[in-house]
């Protein structure tokens, strides 16, 4: 807390205004319009509404359709989670070996953070398109039938991996901050006592690492929840089927091309409850790592 | 032997992580027909003039045409610098006043910001959708950036470096007759400068990389970004698409985000790891 500030009222509330306005007009108000609208049903005409309190809610609850695009949601982002975590995490170990070679190696990783998940997306379709990619191709010549439209788990598959390959960088430039942080003289003295390398990641390295990890879990599956819409709308658009589409994706079909507004709104809200979820989980863990 | 094996892997690891972008390099310098064969080219070829120019002066041609590249991207980098720099603004100016200034509201002010936290866009797509269309600014550059640029992020950023910053530097200033916005302008700022320059790069790239709000509130091609139109050029995915237009497109729309991570790297990875505290 500071002890010496301004004087004045009218001036810091003159600063605030552009902040507080914005948030007011594209914030709150659409969040409230979400709440009040996932409280009423519309008329199949779109000219009056009325009040149905929860009805959208529990209708929503009990979709096959919801329930299926929660099912794809908890797989796709536990994978993407999984897989971008623990490869970034290999390659920090790695990294972390090579004292001069780090830094370098951590240049030619770190890059695939700017690419939009849309253009991520792109790029391994290059590479997995039936007919024209790499892998793809050498796919159905070995006698794999491997066409990413017609095979929803394939589809899957691909926006796993392209999704995961986006976040590798961030988990990869944290993780490695993260071994680099450990005290030698821990790892020397296990290494005196006997430890081998690989019982010294499990019993030191690993439960130092944790609350590294734990963060990046919560970010991870944030950025899988939120930030992933790109590369299913670019790559697959929810199909075949509706065997990619996830919680968000269902969302933007419902309120976008189906013009449901109370069904749309009733799932927002419950995103939302989801997103403040997270981030209070994430906001308790930052409380403890400042007493550290 | 045994100190090698790191390396190995590491440069299996660079090498996996390469491969998407090079098969699109390399492709976007073969003809259609070469690709449209799925003769997978693995060494250049010598249509990159060709390619690169008709992503540049006609983003291509047949059912999922979009806009010439040269106008993306130039809507792209408005957009991008528009959300950066409206971002950085806003979040000091809301900053310095919750930090140097004592008055009523400034809690509630201060939670205001901090709730947009828990409000991505994302989840509140519809809503803010319609408020965009009754403010009339839908199919614009207002309505494509103003929404965004709200950010707690940012305000708690500079909030944090604001606190250690010593009382005796606001006491000095007041002694010598400086009024709060002399302050601001003289001290605070100069000292804010690797702070900015770290959320710029960060801001540049979440900006340049939207995809969703585009998507949404414009429709009207002359306003189309890169990383939209590049999407939209894939359309349902057939085998006879341009794919060497699409490829020097996706080459296109990745290069400026890549090169800002890349040559300011040094204040990309402090930018990533303040803004996580």
């Amino acid at each position: 807390m500071r002890k010496t500030v301004f004087k004045g009222t009218a001036l810091p509330l003159l600063l605030l205004a552009p902040q507080l306005v914005i948030t007011a007009i594209f914030f709150l108000w659409p969040a409230g319009a979400a709440i009040w609208q996932s409280l009423l049903q519309e008329d199949p005409w779109g000219m009056s509404s009325q009040f149905v309190g929860i009805r959208n809610f529990t209708e929503v609850l009990a979709e096959p359709e919801w329930r299926g695009a929660a099912y794809n949601t908890l797989i796709f982002s536990t994978a993407v989670a999984v897989l971008a975590m623990g490869t970034a995490l290999f390659l920090a170990v790695q990294a972390d070996k090579s004292i001069r070679g780090a830094n370098i190696y951590r240049t030619l990783l770190i890059w695939p953070y700017a690419v939009a998940p849309a253009v991520a997306a792109v790029l391994w379709l290059f590479l997995f398109h039936p007919s024209i990619g790499l892998v793809g191709r050498a796919l159905n010549e070995a006698g794999i039938a491997w066409d990413y439209k017609l095979n929803g788990n394939q589809a899957m598959l691909l926006i796993i991996v392209a999704a995961a390959w986006k976040q590798v960088s961030y988990n990869f430039i944290f993780f490695l901050a993260g071994l680099q942080s450990i005290p030698r003289a821990v790892l020397e003295a296990a290494a005196i006592d006997g430890a081998k390398p690989v019982r010294r990641f499990w019993t030191i390295i690993l439960p130092l690492l944790s609350p590294t990890a734990f963060f990046l879990l919560v970010v991870n599956l944030v950025y899988a929840f939120f930030d992933t819409f790109g590369v299913i709308h670019a790559l697959t658009g929810g199909g075949p089927g509706k065997a990619t589409e996830t919680l968000i994706y269902k969302v933007y079909v419902e309120g976008v091309q189906n013009v449901n507004l109370g069904s749309s709104s009733a799932q927002s809200v419950i995103l939302m409850i989801l997103v403040i979820a997270l981030t209070a989980v994430q906001f308790r863990f930052i409380e403890r790592k400042v007493h550290y | 032997m045994k100190r090698a094996w790191p390396h190995l892997w590491l440069l299996l690891g660079v090498l996996i992580f390469a491969t998407p972008i090079y098969i699109t390099l390399i492709g976007s310098t073969h003809d259609a027909s070469t690709i449209g064969r799925g003769d997978v080219p693995l060494l250049p070829g010598s249509h990159a003039v060709e390619n690169y120019t008709a992503a540049w002066v006609s983003g291509g041609s047949g059912r999922f045409a979009v806009s010439p590249a040269s106008r993306m991207l130039l809507n792209s980098t408005i957009m991008a610098l528009c959300i950066a720099v409206g971002k950085i603004a806003i979040s000091l100016l809301s900053a310095y006043a919750v930090v140097f200034f004592r008055f009523p509201g400034r809690m509630i002010a201060f939670w205001t910001i901090f709730m947009t936290l828990m409000l991505p866009v994302e989840v509140r797509i519809i809503p803010t959708y319609q408020v965009i269309v009754s403010m009339d600014l839908f199919n614009s550059m207002a309505g494509l950036t103003i929404p965004l640029i709200a950010s707690a992020t940012a305000t708690l950023l500079f909030r944090q470096f604001f606190l250690t910053i010593p009382d005796e530097y606001v006491e000095a200033a007041k002694m010598d007759g400086a009024g709060p916005m002399r302050f601001f302008r003289d001290i605070l700022l100069p000292l804010s400068v690797t702070n900015i320059a770290a959320l710029f790069v960060i801001l540049f790239i979440y900006g340049w990389n939207q995809y969703l709000w585009p998507l949404l509130v414009v429709n009207d091609r002359s306003l189309e970004t890169i990383v939209v139109g590049m999407a939209k050029m894939i359309g349902t995915g057939d085998a006879q698409n341009e794919w060497n237009v699409i490829m020097a497109m996706a080459v296109l729309s990745l290069l400026p985000p890549v090169a800002v991570v890349l040559l300011m790297q040094r204040w990309f990875l402090k930018g990533l790891t303040e803004t996580e505290k």
